[in-house]
């Protein structure tokens, strides 16, 4: 899923640079062409900002609340479970995290298999299956699930909420990794089987491990989902208590900075990984272009 | 490899019939078709009963009674349409928002920095990383980084850009403005993942026949990055008109609620569950009707 | 209809019996019927091509046979063994993928080993060595498939199926990735393998000379049914259908009817006012409507007043319409008025040029390589099949 396509702009950059030539209305476009990285970086300096203040206020030397900036101090990242009930919400995110992942990743994969490796009737009811609880908005989704636990008068905890995030994951788990079954050359499983492979131990030995990159793909999109998610949780939990739910609820009361600490480390936890799996793969991928 | 592959998917199907097997496909789908029509179907068809409910006469709050009350229909709409508009409205003017702002990140992660992959990644991380950082948290810092005491307002007072006791939270204003920040991740990574499949010769082709970079992007490169912006747009309407976060967390409860909030309040604060189901329905066929007609507009039913 | 090789005098010998054996299979998608009713037998050690345009149904028919499609009806044996229900994986046949399907996550040497390890077999390194040997690929054991050319990717994918040592070795248009002057190399080297390992090949392909070159028979297949099938010089000099003589090189066909039959067995074939002769043996109906062709090399031009032999069949004069010098030979096209447009392919043995552009000619071939078709058939059949490259 890498790309490897050589850098072709240059030429155009170089255009955007000297307006000699041509009307003052390709000068203004390429005025606007070079304003394009400016306004990106705009974009991602909004996109930043809330995550840069976040990470401030997990050293403010909170009081009561979290509000003001009172002077620096560790004693939050010193503590991280100083504050009532933040590590056991966050313990909680992790058990639904997880739990929901490899359920929803599990039944994705199969369906996103299913889907482009073989036609049968009623595909275009089992894509609009999966395509539906996409674009429902969560509170319905929340909703709905949590008329039918009511009327089965079914405990709320974290078996509710982990069925409710499986639900709602399993649509972007099928949508990613069938993206990548489709760029899969049907022959190879064929080849496998030619050369003597069950069923399988063809999915195994070769449809798996092809596959692996989309469903890692696939599980990390459903574990920030699933990590992240409030609207659902909050129908379905009952006393149960998630991350975001404990972040919510006390926002009333004054957040813990605690709370600012677990959310940082997530952040620069995600960073980590990202960069080190994309230096990774670059490399690879410059090793395999060396040859 | 990255999230953002993801989201903008919808590439050739590279199966012909030929190639396809017709049988055992049953143990592949059943798991879960079965998982979804238990938790999505079922719980679907038990909203729908639910908003025919009617209260247990005599009963305490919050005890109802099946029944085919199509009335709480028309109620629920005569008394909660504003905020119904109001949802729609502000989804639209996020969604646009977003796209403005996210499309330019995407067209430089995509298209500016091919061929410098470290940059591509890291911006990429940049766009994926605040997934991991609560939402809520994010929400809260934006009330706290615009509330009217903060830095941001007393600025603007000062540059006479704010009126004399104007204020950034606690308005339409904060309230669309949390929902682009919010769904804006998921505007970049579909257009993002098409342009980077946009075939680089393309672009030159198009530089080739029409010189003006202009008319390259809006003949070239806007068309064939549609399909992500459908994708985009679609992933940030749908979970904008249903959010109640943001309404709730940077809104005043008078001129900002929207329909979640009116749902999430009826069921639990109310216990209306009529009432709330009725809403929800209403909600989730008018998007169904609303995307429905965009795409076919949009012409990308493939993307489906 | 019922086609049965003829036992190549090689292969017959060489181990008796047959590799493979389809009876009556038919393939149905829906309503299109992909093969229809075929029957055929594969001796044992034989080099066999499957020849056709694209959608005639040949990939269809190796898929049946690896296992990787159901047919419809009829029987799938192979050594013997009626094979017709069993799955891809049970059967003792290895595939040479169009694309290769070599599997980009495993080195050269683990793609060969694939099918040694999923049979338990002993000895697998010895056995990889061994094949990758064969193809003479042992110093790029350790390299992943994507790093390969094409025909390097082609030579992996066959010691993958070779090392299996298959009852059959089935090749669905393994050389049609490959430049014209690597395919012709990989052809000779192909035919090397084969007649080295002594396996049943059986070859898919629309190219009719990588047929011709490799196979010992080769079975012409259109519209899901086997047209013709025979050594290749057979189905080259005696056409059967207007298919197989157009999809097979090129040639000359002429309508007629059968006026008299003369002695020596030969029929006297009115066309378009003119006299020749045909074989009788050599044609496929002896009465009635028929076209009569023959192939353009065989055909020679006139020069003026220069007479034909007695043997030969005479026609023209004809205007040279166009004429191409290809170095060894000069192609030529005479329009005769009445009977259409004639090519002549004339081996340039002198060095000196025959006839120009606007010339009159008369055209002589020999009545012994003269062919008769039924006249009912379509002459162009096949023409336009040969512009097809998957």
């Amino acid at each position: 899923m890498s790309t490897t396509v050589e850098p072709t702009r240059p030429a155009t950059v170089r255009r955007a640079t000297t307006p000699r030539t041509g009307g003052s209305r390709r000068r203004r476009w390429r005025l606007g062409e070079a304003l394009v990285p400016v306004f990106a970086g705009l974009a991602f300096l909004y996109l930043l900002v809330p995550v840069a203040y976040t990470v401030a206020f997990s050293f403010n030397d909170a009081g009561k609340s979290n509000l003001v900036w009172r002077g620096f101090t560790l004693d939050a990242w010193r503590n991280p479970c100083g504050a009532p009930q933040v590590c056991e919400a966050f313990a909680n995110s992790l058990r639904v995290g997880v739990a929901s992942t490899v359920i929803a990743t599990a039944l994705g994969t199969l369906l996103a298999v299913a889907l482009v490796r073989f036609r049968f009737r009623g595909r275009p009811l089992v894509n609009l299956l999966i395509f539906l609880p996409m674009s429902t908005p969560e509170v319905v989704l929340g909703a709905a699930l949590l008329a039918q636990f009511l009327s089965l008068r079914v405990q709320l905890g974290l078996t509710t909420v982990v069925i409710a995030h499986v639900m709602f994951c399993i649509s972007f788990v099928v949508v990613t990794v069938k993206a990548r079954v489709a760029s899969l050359d049907p022959a190879l499983e064929e080849a496998a089987a030619d050369l003597y492979a069950t069923p399988w131990h063809a999915f195994w030995r070769v449809t798996f491990p092809l596959l692996l990159p989309g469903i890692a793909a696939a599980a990390l999109l459903a574990f920030s989902l699933s990590f992240d998610d409030f609207i659902i949780t909050n129908f379905n939990s009952g006393s149960f208590t998630t991350f975001p739910k404990f972040v919510y609820v006390s926002a009333a009361r004054g957040i813990p900075p605690q709370a600012n600490v677990i959310s940082s480390f997530m952040f620069v936890l995600a960073l980590v990984l990202v960069v080190v799996f994309q230096v990774v793969s670059s490399v690879r991928a410059g090793r395999r272009q060396r040859g | 490899m990255s999230i953002a592959t993801v989201l903008g998917e919808g590439g050739p199907q590279a199966a012909t019939p030929r190639r396809t097997r017709a049988r055992g496909h049953l143990p592949l789908l059943l798991p879960g078709l079965v998982y979804l029509t238990l938790f999505f179907v079922v719980p679907v068809g038990a909203l729908l009963a639910t908003s025919l409910y009617v209260p247990v006469p005599g009963g305490d709050v919050g005890q109802y009674q099946p029944a085919l009350h199509w009335q709480n229909y028309t109620d629920a709409l005569a008394k909660f349409w504003p905020q119904l508009v109001r949802s729609f409205g502000f989804a639209l003017m996020a969604t646009i928002a977003a796209l403005l702002i996210g499309y330019p990140m995407a067209y430089v992660i995509g298209v500016r920095a091919r061929g410098r992959r470290l940059l591509q990644g890291l911006m990429l991380v940049l766009v994926v990383a605040p997934f991991f950082t609560s939402f809520i948290l994010r929400t809260i810092a934006w009330k706290q980084i615009l509330a009217d005491d903060s830095f941001v307002v007393s600025a603007l007072h000062w540059l006479h850009l704010l009126p004399p006791g104007g204020r950034l939270t606690a308005t339409p204003f904060a309230v669309v403005c949390g929902l682009t920040y919010n769904f804006l991740p998921f505007m970049v990574l579909p257009i993002y993942a098409s342009l980077e499949r946009l075939d680089a010769r393309m672009l030159e082709a198009g530089a080739d026949l029409y010189a003006s970079p202009f008319t390259t992007f809006r003949t070239v490169t806007l068309p064939l990055s549609m399909p992500g912006v459908v994708g985009g747009t679609l992933l940030t309407f749908i979970p904008a008109s249903g959010d109640y976060v943001n309404s709730s967390l940077l809104g005043n409860n008078t001129n900002t609620s929207m329909i979640g909030q009116v749902i999430d309040a009826r069921f639990f604060k109310v216990l209306d569950y009529p009432t709330a189901a009725a809403l929800s329905v209403v909600l989730m066929v008018a998007i169904l009707l609303l995307v429905g007609a965009y795409v076919r507009r949009s012409g990308t039913e493939e993307l489906l | 209809m019922t086609t049965t090789a003829p036992a190549h005098p090689g292969a017959a010998s060489a181990s008796a019996g047959a590799a493979l054996e389809l009876a009556a299979v038919t393939k149905r998608f829906g309503a299109f019927v992909a093969v229809d009713d075929l029957t055929l037998t594969v001796p044992s050690g034989s080099f066999f091509a499957l020849l056709g345009p694209s959608g005639c149904g040949k990939t269809t028919t190796l898929r049946m046979v690896a296992g990787l499609e159901q047919p419809t009806d009829g029987t799938i044996s192979i050594d013997g063994r009626d094979v017709t229900g069993t799955r891809a994986h049970r059967r003792p046949v290895n595939t040479v993928f169009q694309s290769y399907a070599l599997f980009p996550h495993l080195t050269v040497a683990e793609n060969v080993a694939f099918g040694l390890r999923r049979r338990r077999e002993a000895d697998v390194e010895a056995r990889v060595a061994e094949g990758l040997a064969l193809v003479e690929l042992g110093h790029l054991a350790d390299r992943r498939p994507a790093l390969l050319s094409g025909g390097q990717q082609q030579r992996v994918a066959l010691a993958r199926a070779l090392v299996n040592r298959p009852a059959l070795l089935l090749l669905d248009e393994p050389l049609g990735a490959l430049d014209l002057k690597l395919r012709r190399q990989m052809q000779l080297e192909l035919k090397r393998i084969q007649t080295e390992v002594g396996l049943t090949f059986v070859h898919v392909t629309h190219d009719q000379e990588e047929a011709m070159t490799m196979a010992d028979t080769v079975a012409v297949m259109n519209r899901g049914r086997i047209e013709q099938m025979g050594p290749p010089a057979d189905l080259y000099e005696h056409p059967r259908t207007t298919f197989v003589a157009n999809f097979l090189g090129r040639s000359n066909l002429v309508p007629g009817t059968v006026v008299e039959r003369l002695d020596g067995d030969l029929l006297g074939v009115d066309v378009g006012g003119a006299r020749v002769r045909v074989p009788a043996s050599r044609a496929v109906r002896d009465t009635g409507d028929v076209l009569v062709g023959a192939r353009p090399e065989k055909v020679r031009l006139l020069a003026d007043g220069e007479e034909p032999a007695p043997d030969e069949n005479v026609v023209g004069p004809g205007t040279v319409t166009d004429v191409s010098f290809t170095g060894v030979s000069t192609q030529y096209e005479v329009r005769v008025p009445g009977l259409g447009v004639f090519g002549v392919f004339a081996q340039n043995l002198s060095g000196r040029a025959g006839a120009a552009l606007g010339d009159q000619v008369r055209l002589a071939w020999a009545v012994d390589f003269t062919f008769g078709l039924d006249g009912r058939d379509d002459a162009a059949e096949g023409l336009a099949d040969l512009d097809v490259e998957p």
